[in-house]
């Protein structure tokens, strides 16, 4: 599998925060994240989440296996949202371009549903995560090479509750 | 719209074959699946007006009858220009040496009459070099004037009938998504053309994503995804009310990849659950749901043979993508693509007699066809990225989608005969992907 090679793993999203327009948006859900829903000094917040927690983590070519670094961020995500019992999520996957459209609909579903069970193992309540999969069809980087394609294969968790104040 | 076909044998059907030498030993004919090296010339004058109301309308479907035929690679045009003979009477006799000497093989002739809003058109097709009509002899279309180009088809699949001995594939549509926008925001919505990009129609608006229309066996209705939930649900559509309704409604089970059966009362396609994605079966009318797979692999883009007693589709069970055959009830499944690289996206030939694919090899996306046991493959296209193949009403000729490199990489539609040749890009309004076409329409 070539591209295990260049498995570049961002280790947290926060360079990518201000230009990320994360769109989880079509339909009803509201993304809470890409308006970085509150201040990122309150640690209960949407905001602090996204860009001190990391709300995303990223896969090798065709894989679904989640890497020690992302691991690492779901477990971090595991302990803010034991901390922070209003708030559900719903945890996208994507994959980059290179693939068939249905293939890549049902490898971005592996991928949500891998983030999902480690949050669960974790002792997320199962009924508080619900996956979702966009395929090909929402790309955040957009030139066809691997510095983006190792950006667009990933598991965005989305806030999807929880903002009482 | 309706058309009334009727074999109008018009009297005047040219006096026999005048003594003359035929200069060719069988009927005008191109065997289509030799791969046509050198096109046949054909002359198609602009029909003839026979009230004053007809006179724009005999030029354009002239016009379209040529796009169609031209278009095809097999024939080729000989210009009005060079034309020595003009038409000027449906029932006059054909000078088959005027046409003759300009190398026409083929001459289509017609006649438009429009009253009100109704519309004939009547057109003969002519061997030249025999100097006889083709088989099957003059026909008359009725229909309204609003559907001038459905009958402008219609005389191009008359003679392209005739003289490949196929079924024609001009009066047929395709559903597509359009596509605007750059690639990180990228709108999607649903539309609907004549096969060659005429008439385009939005189905939808683009304020969710829509994927992989799919046509019924009578093509009234499209079956597709769509976010609209905010969930990828498969919807059904009626066509002609632009009334949809969800197909699915589980909470929290993604539905994608659906398509019709031949009989139209079934919808095979896949459902996500727990990551892992299976093919299911749903009943159209009742809802009732029967599990065909149940593996830990994904299973998807299933697709039903002609006859309705199997199903090809795509698995990763043995690592990687595949493509398997299986009965139509679901169980053993066989695997039937073993070259290099990854197979996806199988759809049945309307003729059963190959399956088209995705295929991805060393970076590269291919369209291809096999035989339905997997043998004989052929890579029609490469590309930076081909996929999702549909076949022509006749199963002569596949559309697809093309997406370019880059940032600022568009989807296109194209289309490519079974024998690799005619490669060309389709004509629409934005970009364009996942076509689907319709049967020859009634």
């Amino acid at each position: 599998m070539s591209g295990l090679t260049k498995v570049i793993l961002v280790v947290s999203a926060l360079g990518l925060a201000a230009c990320d327009n994360l769109t989880g948006g079509s339909g009803n859900s509201t993304d809470l994240n890409s308006g970085g829903a509150g201040s990122v000094a309150d640690q209960t917040s949407a905001a602090y989440f996204q860009q001190e927690i990391g709300d995303r983590v990223l896969f090798v070519v065709n894989q679904s296996t989640l890497t020690p670094q992302a691991e690492g961020i779901l477990l971090s995500q595991a302990n803010w949202l034991l901390a922070n019992t209003d708030y559900t999520a719903t945890i996208e996957g994507h994959a980059d371009e290179q693939g068939t459209r249905e293939y890549n609909l049902a490898l971005g579903a592996r991928r949500a549903n891998a983030a999902r069970e480690y949050l669960v193992s974790r002792g997320v309540a199962g009924n508080r995560i619900k996956v979702l999969s966009y395929g090909k069809e929402r790309p955040l980087e957009i030139c066809s090479d691997e510095s983006c394609y190792s950006q667009n294969r990933r598991a965005v968790t989305i806030l999807t509750g929880g903002l009482t104040g | 719209m309706r058309f009334f076909l009727t074999g109008v044998l018009f009297a005047a059907a040219l006096l026999a074959p005048a003594g003359a030498v035929v200069a060719q030993d069988g009927p005008l004919r191109i065997e289509i699946t030799d791969g046509v090296i050198e096109p046949l010339p054909y002359a198609v004058p602009n029909f003839i007006a026979e009230t004053a109301s007809a006179n724009e309308l005999s030029a354009q479907i002239a016009r379209v009858v040529a796009s169609d035929l031209s278009g095809t690679g097999l024939f080729r045009e000989i210009p009005a220009s060079a034309h020595i003979s003009k038409v000027t009477d449906f029932n006059a006799q054909v000078q088959y040496a005027d046409w003759k000497a300009v190398n026409a093989q083929a001459l289509i002739t017609g006649a438009v009459s429009v009253n009100g809003n109704q519309l004939t058109v009547r057109f003969r097709g002519y061997d030249v070099f025999a100097d006889k009509e083709l088989d099957g002899g003059g026909l008359q279309f009725n229909g309204t004037t609003d559907g001038w180009r459905r009958m402008a088809h219609k005389v191009a699949d008359t003679i392209y009938s005739r003289i490949t001995g196929e079924g024609g594939y001009f009066d047929s549509r395709v559903v597509y998504v359009s596509e605007n926008g750059p690639k990180n925001d990228r709108r999607k919505r649903l539309a609907i053309m004549d096969y060659d990009g005429a008439n385009v129609q939005f189905l939808t608006s683009s304020a969710s994503i829509v994927l992989a229309p799919r046509f019924s066996p009578s093509g009234d209705r499209v079956l597709y995804t769509s976010y609209e939930s905010g969930f990828p649900q498969i919807h059904v559509m009626d066509i002609g009310k632009v009334q949809r309704r969800v197909l699915s409604t589980d909470d929290g089970i993604m539905s994608f990849a659906p398509r019709f059966s031949p009989d139209g009362r079934t919808v095979v396609y896949s459902q996500s659950q727990g990551g892992n994605t299976d093919l299911f079966t749903m009943d159209i009318n009742s809802g009732k749901l029967t599990r065909l797979t149940s593996a830990p692999s994904i299973e998807t883009a299933p697709s039903f043979s002609p006859d309705g007693s199997q199903i090809v589709f795509e698995s990763d069970r043995s690592g990687s993508q595949q493509l398997y055959v299986m009965a139509a009830t679901g169980g053993d499944a066989r695997r039937i693509s073993h070259g290099k690289g990854r197979y996806g996206t199988p759809v049945w030939s309307p003729r059963g007699d190959l399956l088209a694919f995705t295929k991805q090899n060393k970076g590269r996306f291919h369209i291809g066809v096999m035989r339905t046991d997997g043998s004989e493959e052929r890579l029609l296209t490469a590309s930076f990225l081909d996929e999702g193949p549909t076949w022509s009403p006749n199963g002569r000729v596949i559309m697809f989608t093309r997406e370019t490199q880059g940032a600022n990489g568009r989807a296109l539609l194209y289309s490519v005969d079974i024998s690799g040749r005619n490669l060309k890009p389709v004509r629409t309004p934005d970009g364009g992907s996942d076509p689907a076409w319709s049967p020859l329409q009634n």
